[in-house]
């Protein structure tokens, strides 16, 4: 299972031909509080770079853009009721959806650990 | 990820952005500062007690201690001040007795809302307490429109605190005896040592509190004092403005504005009984007539249904048909839901109107109801 990441501050980690997309914890920090996410639906086609989710902290309302094209096969439900749980465990339990990858090229273009690492810290 | 709507900060266009007489100290205690009304603010705190969520329950259950001294205290004194303030706004301060302070806002020629501010009768002088953004426009607005009689000072030598929450009477009584004795809109001169401060019993928390005029070179003395006691936190702007939101309390530039009038924006309580029948502020033949007729349209606050919360240009619609705007809005943490307040046609503005608000192509059920949305704890007087 490897890692990746955007200079929007998402990760995906890409298991076989699944992709697991959450925010960073940089991402979370900037955000804040959190307080409702809206998740993309099941089933839902989506193109590299779509505003597929919507993360609401007190302070705004954020878009999550998918790094991958491929089809959305879950939504993490748990968020519902626990949208804290992305300030909480933003890289673990509090990932926001699973994509069926269509085309693995695309990670090419993203970050590897050391890389997103190197960006945030010029930020 | 970006933002896709504003954030509490904003950045006006001003020549630079300043700093406030406690930007080291607010950056020691670990503020995330952010830009606004041209003053490097802190929006939030670190630490285990920090976020914008930790910081609001902490005012609501104990004592938050804001800095607030990017607002502008304005002193304007001389004979007839009173009379002259009357001309430019729509309280009754010939009545207003020393230490006594009233919420009032400064119109213009068509009964637009110029600002919102708090004037106390501090004995020898009153003193206006106004929106940091507008300082400068007010301080513009009240030199021209002012007798050449009535002397103005602009007190930018002074911090200004604000210590609110239920434990800030017992907090500040530690170091300030005086001001357990204050109620509600009541203020006072007191000594901390060798420091004038003047204090009044007021804020904008909908909690019990205060607000401390201190001289700058004491602030940061007096706020190390404050927060060394247990139950005083710093809070930054973020919990501010969920805290008057939640208080019903309009924000000037965004819930009140030039383009809306006291009686529209549910102020009407700021105009005294005797300047209803005596008119002789900006504009009082049509706030007047549109005090006794009703408004077209007026503020009003919105519960909302589920956790998608609604912010400021959100349409609000009854039924097909849009029928108004939100003016502010956001997640209520005392309340565990999304609030907004807006203004709506009159006719749909009636408590327990069913409307709905449409954010990002949603439309979110929503239910008019009394403001404010969580009630005020105010010290007032025992009757």
């Amino acid at each position: 299972m490897t890692t990746y990441f955007t200079k929007d501050h998402e990760w995906i980690s890409v298991d076989g031909p699944m992709g697991t997309v959450g925010i960073t914890d940089y991402a979370q920090e900037q955000l804040g509080d959190i307080t409702f996410v809206e998740l993309p639906g099941e089933g839902d086609k989506v193109g590299k770079g779509d505003s597929v989710s919507v993360v609401d902290s007190v302070k705004a309302a954020s878009d999550v853009y998918t790094p991958v094209s491929g089809e959305v096969r879950e939504a993490n439900a748990a968020l519902n009721d626990e949208p804290e749980l992305v300030n909480t465990k933003p890289e673990s339990d509090g990932w926001l959806f699973k994509v069926l990858l269509s085309d693995a090229s695309e990670l090419d273009g993203l970050m590897d650990e050391a890389a997103y690492k190197a960006y945030v810290d010029s930020l | 990820m970006t933002d896709t709507e504003n954030e509490v900060a904003e950045t006006f266009e001003e020549p630079a952005i300043e700093k406030l007489p406690l930007d080291a100290w607010h950056r020691a205690h670990g503020a995330r500062m952010v830009p606004f009304a041209g003053y490097e603010m802190p929006i939030q705190y670190a630490g285990p007690l920090g976020g914008i969520i930790a910081e609001h329950n902490w005012t609501r259950e104990s004592a938050g201690l804001f800095d607030v001294s990017h607002m502008g205290q304005i002193s304007v004194s001389g004979d007839g001040v009173a009379e002259a303030l009357e001309a430019l706004m729509p309280g009754d301060f010939s009545a207003l007795k020393p230490g006594r302070m009233r919420y009032s806002m400064l119109l213009d020629e068509h009964g637009g809302i110029l600002d919102d501010l708090m004037v106390t009768n501090a004995g020898d002088r009153f003193v206006l307490v106004v929106n940091g953004a507008t300082k400068w426009e007010d301080i513009g607005h009240l030199r021209e429109y002012l007798p050449d009689e009535i002397t103005l000072n602009y007190h930018d030598e002074q911090a200004l605190l604000a210590l609110q929450g239920p434990k800030s009477a017992d907090a500040l009584g530690r170091l300030v005896p005086a001001v357990q004795e204050l109620v509600f809109m009541q203020g006072t001169e007191a000594m901390w040592g060798d420091v004038p401060l003047y204090i009044t019993r007021s804020g904008y928390t909908g909690e019990d509190g205060f607000e401390i005029s201190v001289p700058a070179e004491s602030a940061t003395a007096l706020a190390d004092a404050l927060v060394a006691m247990d139950e005083v936190k710093p809070i930054g702007l973020g919990a501010r403005d969920s805290l008057r939101l939640e208080a019903g309390l309009p924000l000037y530039g965004h819930d009140i504005s030039e383009d809306t009038d006291p009686v529209s924006a549910y102020l009407a309580f700021a105009i005294s009984k005797k300047r209803r029948e005596d008119g002789g502020f900006p504009a009082a033949d049509t706030i007047l007539t549109r005090l006794a007729n009703g408004p077209d349209t007026r503020r009003i606050g919105l519960m909302i249904e589920g956790r998608m919360a609604a912010r400021e240009g959100a349409a609000i619609f009854a039924g097909n048909e849009q029928v108004g705007q939100v003016t502010s809005g956001g997640f209520a943490p005392t309340i565990g839901a999304p609030i907004a307040m807006g203004y709506v046609e009159s006719e749909h503005a009636a408590t327990g109107t069913r409307l709905a608000i449409e954010v990002r192509g949603k439309m979110l059920a929503a239910t008019v109801i009394d403001m404010p949305f969580v009630p005020h704890r105010y010290h007032r007087k025992k009757a």
